[in-house]
């Protein structure tokens, strides 16, 4: 896990954005970099991931972190998700929101919505876990894995 | 995911050996899902070239290096305590499924699709036609294309098909320079590019827009590609903009961006841009080849005559029916890009010749206990990375059924590697490892920084294994 996560704090979308800003401040003689702040466990956003055996899992993330970024860092267990590594390659992030919760999620970008468009099971709240950051007001989210075969044969007890 | 294992299985004295061959996609999602789900597995992939990924590193186009990241997870799929790698052995010559199956509990056959479906039309054969599939290994670094000289000395090159292949190519011609020289491509087709002539590329299909195989992604980048203009015919999109409104979102945005790009009056700053560029390209429906044409005296291509089709049907079932008419296209350059087409690499396994894959239901080769297949060669050569990882875990799933139902006997004991590295020695094979493939990937990766690319690639069998091996 090593490898992908230290790629992942290279290139997450959310960071760039911050990190740009905090660049251009700094390269103009201020310094506005806030990764202090977000270390403290009182800035922290509860997600839930229900997997694709319906299983909710609960992890905390921090402001500014992807989903993609959670999923990582919190070693869940998602077959496959993020092959590309958050750069907008592929549509393995899928993530699957209900209605209110994709309208507080804000606008999605032609880059994104062309890669999403790939994604099997799409539906009206879907998004990509890679492009989504977190914020307090996502406290609480409910995120649902969907699944990715058209050939559904998970299930725990084995039939088929 | 946690498995659990029948207790047969827990308790056996060996571990079950399982071998793959090919190491693209195909092969390395079915070996991860299997390291994964299993504990006790051990997991050998044969590849026939020194070099592993497969068409993560021949097919994928070089500006488009974030699709190859999966190449990490695979790396750290290959270096796994339980996974071994052993590239330079052909399956099928080297070493047979036979002896394979002598030695290894399961066997699960990879290697994707390296054939060509092709036109067959009269002057398939002239120079200046070439497959898209060989054009793709020419700038990807392919051993096997490297000879392939394509001549770029003409104006107008046709591509026949209009899937994501055929846009990488156009995409890949009409690039400028300046973006192609950062990337991966090989340093002999960034040559020949710098001096192409091409300055046109029609893209060409039998159907109509509706009917078009590549994604929304392909062709915003041809929309939007420097130095280039977009030239497409207003009245293939007659009709088109009515039926849009039933139709689902990805199938909509694609058409809505086509429309856009082939009927809208362009804003003033896009207007001054396409009078600046200097190439340009288009997409042309309704046309299936008939014949390629040649210069009498050269016999070089000199154009490729079109049958004129129309429309039977609608959506994704839509047929394309001939009309009688026929148009020709003068152009230099054509490249094939309809298809590419897995081959039998043992006589002993089943194959359907229609379809090009290996009969199988979820993975399970028909008739062949014990072998299965996954990726390509499974279901066929069309996908992104993404539809063969899907397809890769349902192979490793119909295994690990199979081992704890015990269809897939996993008791007995096995030799697994020992005994196919030694035939290999007694053969005159000597595997490349995963080690000595970091060796190549650092020595390309050194030659490219030299040069300001991700990696200069190593363009022949024989240099691959001098590095590997020495």
């Amino acid at each position: 896990m090593g490898l992908v996560t230290a790629l992942r704090c290279l290139k997450p979308r959310c960071w760039s954005r911050t990190v740009t800003a905090a660049w251009s401040g700094w390269k103009g003689g201020e310094r506005s970099f806030t990764t202090g702040k977000q270390l403290r466990s009182d800035n922290k956003v509860t997600v839930n991931f229900i997997n694709r055996d319906g299983d909710r899992i609960t992890v905390k993330g921090s402001p500014g972190e992807s989903l993609l970024d959670v999923v990582i860092n919190e070693d869940l267990d998602f077959d496959g998700f993020g092959a590309c590594e958050g750069t907008l390659a592929c549509s393995t992030c899928h993530l699957i929101f209900d209605e209110e919760m994709y309208k507080k999620l804000g606008p999605v970008t032609d880059e994104e919505m062309d890669m999403l468009d790939l994604a099997y099971g799409l539906t009206d709240t879907s998004r990509l876990g890679c492009q989504i950051c977190l914020s307090k007001s996502l406290e609480g989210m409910v995120a649902r894995v969907p699944e990715s075969v058209a050939d559904i044969r998970q299930t725990k007890d084995g039939s088929s | 995911m946690l498995h659990l294992v029948s207790g047969q299985a827990l308790f056996s004295s060996c571990s079950p050996k399982v071998c793959v061959v090919g190491s693209g996609p195909g092969g390395f999602y079915t070996a991860q899902h299997l390291i994964k789900a299993r504990p006790d597995v051990e997991l050998d992939i044969y590849e026939r070239l020194p070099v592993p990924f497969g068409l993560v590193r021949f097919g994928v186009a070089p500006d488009h290096p974030e699709v190859k990241n999966v190449i990490n997870t695979f790396t750290q799929t290959a270096k796994h305590s339980r996974c071994n790698f052993y590239g330079n052995v052909n399956v099928g010559r080297d070493v047979t499924i036979n002896e394979l199956k002598e030695a290894y509990h399961a066997v699960v056959l990879s290697y994707g699709a390296e054939g060509n479906r092709t036109m067959g039309v009269p002057g398939e054969d002239l120079a200046g036609v070439y497959a898209a599939k060989d054009f793709v290994g020419w700038y990807n670094g392919l051993p096997n294309c490297r000879e392939l000289n394509p001549d770029l000395s003409c104006e107008t090159a046709v591509i026949l098909g209009q899937g994501n292949v055929a846009l990488d190519v156009a995409r890949i011609l009409l690039a400028p320079i300046s973006m192609l020289k950062s990337t991966d491509i090989t340093q002999p087709a960034l040559e020949a590019l710098a001096q192409s002539q091409v300055r046109r590329v029609l893209i060409v299909g039998r159907r109509g827009p509706l009917q078009i195989a590549c994604t929304i992604k392909e062709i915003r980048e041809m929309v939007n590609l420097p130095g280039t203009k977009p030239e497409m015919l207003p009245a293939d999109f007659e009709g088109i903009s009515e039926v849009l409104k039933d139709v689902p979102r990805p199938r909509k945005r694609l058409t809505e961006l086509m429309l856009k790009t082939a009927l809208e009056t362009p804003g003033e700053k896009e207007l001054e841009r396409r009078k600046s560029a200097s190439r340009s390209w288009g997409f042309r429906f309704f046309r299936s080849p008939v014949e390629v044409l040649a210069e009498p005296r050269t016999n070089k291509t000199s154009a490729i005559r079109l049958a004129v089709n129309r429309l039977e049907g609608s959506g994704a079932d839509a047929q394309a029916v001939l009309t009688g008419e026929v148009e020709d296209v003068t152009c230099g350059l054509v490249i094939s890009s309809i298809g590419y087409r897995s081959l039998l690499i043992d006589p002993g396994l089943p194959f359907d010749s229609r379809k090009a894959i290996i009969p199988n239901s979820m993975g399970r080769i028909q008739h062949t206990p014990g072998v299965y297949c996954s990726g390509w060669v499974k279901t066929g050569p069309t996908g992104v990375i993404a539809t063969t990882m899907n397809n890769s875990f349902d192979t490793a799933r119909s295994m690990m059924e199979d081992m704890d139902s015990g269809a897939l006997d996993v008791s007995a004991v096995k030799s697994g590697s020992q005994s196919i590295t030694a035939l290999l020695r007694g053969r005159g094979v000597k595997p490349v490892t995963f080690a000595d493939w970091e060796k190549i990937d650092s020595v390309e990766t050194k030659k490219g920084e030299a040069e300001g690319k991700p990696r200069e690639k190593l363009l022949s069998v024989e240099e691959m294994l001098q590095v590997a091996q020495t």
